[in-house]
């Protein structure tokens, strides 16, 4: 039986997940196998571009935040996927040593007349550093299962 | 290759093909999206999917790494010329991320990228911004993923 249902998300709520530490090696490992372009995976060509120095990848930041959600929530909610995300914002640069959480904030809530049994949750993740700046935000809608299909909300 | 100034609204070129593996899919799950449906083939079988199906985050990421091949191909061409290349990226970000259909063990992914914008930038004076369209498209002719990212491109003639 999953802790979280559909019900679990109000519209106002924010939950933060964390901290974890991303280590350099994490971030070149990540680079090396999905991204390997030098900003990602060498110092001195970094420091070069338009990052001033090493950064992770954008797509590490998302992969991480996925599996900040995974272990945050996701994992133990009636969860049924969600069929994209309207938005992805890499704002300031992945920097090693960071020690990022993630803040879950719920923005809407709506049932689906056509399938009683879920509920449609609109939610902003906002990956954070230590000194609260936001590195990357997203913004998609989750299907989660109901606890009382078709019931008041 | 490939300024700012060399780029054509409407351009479009396949990067590359990817053919996904059930070890490619749940190692990728294990590390990044440990929900059942990427990692257990007897839990996907039960899931909504049916069956094991790649993490939606793995379909978009696999771009990526194709882009950055063909981007090194294309450069090590143009140097091979005796031409400059252009500094390309970072990305600000991505807009309308569809996950259009699972894609299972064994689906081999075309991804197609179109240029469907360029501009200037007002905040880096030697660079400008180039959106895309990426659309990643199983062996059945089905699509099933795409994004619109806009990332920096180098300019040829750097504004003083």
């Amino acid at each position: 039986m999953p802790k979280f249902h559909w019900e679990d998300f109000k519209a106002g709520d924010v939950a933060v997940y964390g901290p974890r530490l991303v280590t350099r090696e994490e971030i070149v490992a990540f680079a090396a196998e999905f991204d390997p372009q030098p900003m990602h995976l060498d110092e001195a060509a970094a420091s070069a571009t338009l990052l001033g120095g090493l950064a992770g990848s954008g797509w590490h930041s998302c992969a991480l935040m996925m599996r900040m959600m995974a272990d945050g929530f996701l994992l133990e909610s009636s969860s049924m996927g969600a069929p994209g995300v309207e938005e992805v914002n890499w704002l300031t640069p992945l920097r090693p040593g960071s020690h990022v959480r993630l803040r879950v904030t719920t923005l809407e809530s709506r049932s689906s007349k056509s399938r009683p049994e879920m509920g449609l949750t609109r939610i902003r993740y906002d990956l954070i550093d230590a000194a609260d700046t936001v590195i990357t935000t997203m913004t998609s809608t989750m299907m989660l299962g109901r606890r009382t299909p078709g019931g008041a909300a | 290759m490939t300024f700012l100034e060399d780029i054509v609204v409407g351009d479009s070129v396949v990067v590359g093909r990817h053919t996904f593996t059930a070890d490619d899919i749940k190692a990728f799950a294990f590390r990044f999206d440990p929900q059942p449906f990427h990692t257990d083939e007897d839990a996907a079988a039960a899931s909504h999917f049916g069956a094991l199906c790649a993490s939606g985050w793995q379909t978009a990421i696999v771009w990526m790494r194709l882009l950055v091949e063909y981007h090194r191909r294309l450069a090590e061409a143009a140097r091979a010329r005796g031409e400059r290349v252009a500094q390309t990226g970072p990305a600000l970000g991505l807009r309308e991320l569809k996950w259009l259909k699972p894609v299972y063990v064994g689906d081999t992914i075309e991804y197609r990228t179109e240029v469907t914008g360029t501009r200037v930038s007002e905040s880096r004076p030697g660079y400008g911004l180039m959106t895309i369209l990426t659309t990643g498209t199983n062996q059945k002719g089905e699509p099933v993923i795409s994004f619109i990212s806009t990332s920096f491109v180098e300019r040829r003639t750097a504004a003083p």
